[in-house]
């Protein structure tokens, strides 16, 4: 089948990728721009690792096809830190020992950043079904929650400074 | 002083040392690693049950635009591989026979998955199908469908012991009761999926990098089924997205097709499995039938066990022997039992196979002994946590299959767990549908399987003071990576993050069994600070001449070397370092290995000690069941 040109702007950056129209957005990140960061693994929507943001929202990108994300777009895992420093919810995750194997990791700091857009005070509750589509492997969830909301505190006290 | 108040590094949190390459995901997984004029690699599995494969014609596949090579099982040698010489069954491809819904049959190379994937389809194989057996039960009796024509009745292992004398412990048993547990099988869905990059080279040299957790043992099984010698085939360790389970500890049949389908087309070759694959492919945990009888005296005291019991193995041996060992095994780690009976036996069917899962065996075992143990207990009108502390394994206890437990914190546990829960407020007042349960269990601290136990570990201390650490273990995310290096920088006075970590590479890492029975900090530990002592000797004999002390009394600590008691007549290390490499050309390496004393021990008759260092844990659950659909809530 001919290959179609999809206009993107991934990690602030524009892209022009030729692609079948019938690869996912998780084929093309990982595959045409190498941005490995992102993970497939039952590539059908179970396990989350593929969490990427689309136009602020979390999407698991094994799920959307290229042509849907034309002219979206796209943060990755690699566009999450600035500067070499690490973003707020990955510095958690570091500290809180949040990290074992790692496979899922990518895909939940990906789950929460955009759930902390939507709600940055999240009770545990809210935290625990925002990543109820997130599956860690290792078992690492308590590590996972409290991270989350050791990066929600952070976050907030950042926010109430620039104030 | 005690150790314990010299201790500057263990006992200490350290951020895990991979976790910022893992946030970041810059942490390249097998799957994450691309080389130049890789090829992709699919594997063609069979749809039969059991079948005679009759003829395989590749031609109209390898005709398909695209695609680069086409193999089969003949394009091995034949030779079947595995772990103990009793066990072996694996062939790289099925050559002219299939067993199980999944098995390999053939593979392709091609210049994109598509491509690969469509070519299987042209694949034409003519099968006859044979009558197929997937009950063990049935497949023990006479005359059921035979998977190897050598193993009569499908039996595939055995384990058979009485230690104690039963008929005596049921004797004195005031009340004994007996019932039947059957478990299902199961994977555990790692997330990464298994994945591997071949590459034969025109010296023939095989170089297979794959996420594998016990890089050493594919290594060995790889050169086994290749039929080649071990030095033409080098393993490279990648990060591994979760272990898990045995399809990251053996050689694959991916992993052979991947490095043959690479000597035809002389390109790299990487192959991804899909979860679908995983999901339908061999190690599956254990399904055992279970049938079980204890007796216990008036106070709730064992006098007996005995346990018939039955694992559906599946179509391959994998580590079969442990495996139905680890039944009994795992029934006389928790609770002291003088006299008891085991008889399992493994057997073959026309499934999956199955293999060690993280807990090998244990779930099943704990499933069928906790759940009796609280019949008898509600029948003597006992607490279910005071049966258990009664009859709790102790310090220094010797079991009469030979188990010699050193120290034990099991009655430890169990009054923590039921002090934490909340039991006694719990237990028998929750509303309808909720219920509260305790179940406790021993484990090991690495296995003693009479093969390759022990470990070794290398290290190399740079010129800036920092270590190089090189072992043979490898981190499944459970945290080596971090814990071996705390364990150096403890012994030479620096910090974990001055130690690198090395992935396992079987051309330069030290030999190792590899990542499973929670044996790592345990025996790569012990190996890691022997090699660590070595590199500071060879750093304090060399200091002692320049501090004018004995090589004995000098301390490493904060990257300085001074002799005790008088930290001021010190130097830096990186300087005693420098001066061993640029005045004598010493390169400091340290090298320890380490293996924990056990003895012999019998799989098939069961006596003798399995591990050096058990341990043993309690656990409380509180479940809610949906009385209209029957889901179970924590």
């Amino acid at each position: 089948m001919v290959k179609q040109t999809i206009d993107l702007k991934v990690n602030g950056q524009a892209y022009e990728v030729q692609t079948q129209p019938w690869r996912t957005l998780a084929e093309v990140l990982r595959d045409q721009l190498n941005l490995t960061g992102t993970k497939i693994s039952c590539a059908e929507g179970h396990c989350g690792a593929c969490t990427v943001l689309v136009n602020g929202k979390a999407v698991n990108s094994c799920l959307m096809l290229i042509a849907e994300a034309q002219g979206k777009e796209i943060l990755t895992i690699e566009g999450l830190s600035k500067g070499g420093e690490l973003h707020p919810i990955q510095d958690a995750f570091v500290t809180h020992g949040a990290v074992q194997c790692g496979f899922c990791t990518p895909g939940i700091i990906m789950g929460t950043q955009a759930f902390l857009l939507e709600n940055p005070d999240p009770s545990e509750a809210e935290i625990k079904k925002a990543l109820a589509g997130h599956l860690c492997r290792c078992t690492g969830y308590v590590q996972i929650i409290e991270a989350v909301k050791a990066a929600a505190d952070t976050m907030k006290s950042s926010r109430s400074k620039r104030r | 002083m005690k150790e314990q108040e010299t201790l500057n590094v263990i006992g200490k949190p350290y951020p895990k040392k991979d976790a910022r390459i893992k946030v970041t995901g810059e942490c390249r997984f097998a799957g994450d690693i691309a080389v130049p004029g890789m090829l992709h690699g699919k594997m063609l599995r069979s749809p039969h049950a059991h079948a005679r494969i009759l003829n395989i014609d590749t031609k109209k596949a390898e005709a398909l635009k695209g695609v680069r090579a086409v193999i089969t099982g003949k394009d091995f040698p034949g030779i079947l591989y595995g772990n103990f010489a009793h066990t072996r069954d694996y062939l790289p491809l099925a050559i002219d026979r299939v067993r199980y819904v999944g098995e390999e049959v053939a593979a392709v190379a091609a210049e994109d998955e598509d491509t690969a994937w469509e070519a299987l389809d042209l694949i034409d194989v003519s099968y006859e199908p044979l009558p197929a057996v997937f009950d063990p039960e049935e497949a023990m009796q006479e005359g059921a469908p035979l998977l190897y024509d050598n193993k009569p009745n499908n039996i595939s292992s055995k384990s058979e012991w009485e230690f104690g004398d039963l008929e005596k412990g049921l004797k004195a048993s005031s009340l004994i009761r007996q019932d039947v547990f059957h478990t299902q099988p199961l994977k555990h869905g790692m997330l990464e999926t298994h994945t591997c990059i071949g590459f034969w080279d025109a010296d023939g040299k095989v170089t297979l990098e794959a996420c594998k957790q016990s890089p050493y043992v594919a290594w060995r099984q790889l050169a086994m089924g290749l039929g080649l010698p071990p030095h033409k085939v080098r393993v490279k360790q990648t990060f591994i997205g979760a272990g898990n389970s045995g399809g990251k500890q053996e050689a694959l049949p991916m992993d052979f097709a991947a490095v043959m389908l690479s000597s035809r087309t002389g390109r790299p070759v990487r192959i991804v499995h899909s979860m679908e694959e995983v999901l339908i492919m061999g190690h599956m945990r254990h399904a055992y039938k279970i049938d079980l009888k204890i007796g216990v005296n008036k106070d709730g005291f064992i006098q007996a066990m005995d346990c018939y019991a039955i694992a559906d193995g599946g179509a391959h041996s994998s580590i079969g022997q442990l495996s139905i060992y680890l039944m009994g095994a795992w029934l006389m780690m928790t609770y002291k039992i003088p006299n008891v009976r085991y008889r399992g036996c493994r057997v073959f069917t026309n499934k999956s196979f199955c293999g060690a899962l993280r807990g090998h065996c244990v779930p099943q075992a704990r499933f069928a002994f906790e759940g009796l143990l609280d019949t008898i207990a509600d029948e003597l009108g006992m607490d279910h946590f005071e049966i258990r502390k009664r009859n709790a394994i102790t310090p220094g206890y010797e079991a009469p299959n030979g188990f010699k437990i050193t120290t034990c914190g099991l009655r430890e546990a169990l009054d923590k767990a039921e002090e934490v829960s909340g039991w006694r407020q719990k237990k028998g007042k929750l509303p309808k549908y909720r219920g509260i349960g305790v179940g406790a269990s021993g484990f090991i601290s690495g296995s003693n399987i009479m093969g390759m136990s022990a470990c070794s570990a290398m290290l190399k201390v740079q010129e800036d003071g920092s270590v190089a650490l090189q072992s043979g273990a490898t981190d499944v995310g459970q945290g080596c990576d971090t814990v071996l290096p705390m364990i150096v920088a403890e012994v030479l006075g620096i910090e974990p993050g001055d130690v690198s970590f090395a992935l396992v590479d079987s051309d330069l890492t030290p030999i190792d069994g590899g990542t499973w029975s929670s044996r790592v900090t345990f025996y790569a530990g012990n190996a890691v600070k022997i090699a660590a002592l070595d590199a500071r000797k060879q750093i304090a004999d060399v200091a002692a001449e320049i501090l004018e002390a004995q090589p004995e009394d000098l301390v490493f600590r904060k990257k300085r070397i001074y002799v005790k008691g008088n930290p001021d007549q010190g130097t830096e290390l990186d300087k005693v370092i420098r001066h061993c490499q640029n005045r004598k050309g010493m390169t400091i390496m340290g090298r320890g290995y380490y293996n924990a004393p056990c003895g012999h021990l019998d799989f098939a008759k069961g006596y003798g000690n399995f591990t050096a260092a058990y341990s043993f844990y309690a656990q409380v659950c509180e479940v809610e069941v949906d009385p209209e659909t029957g889901q179970v809530q924590q």
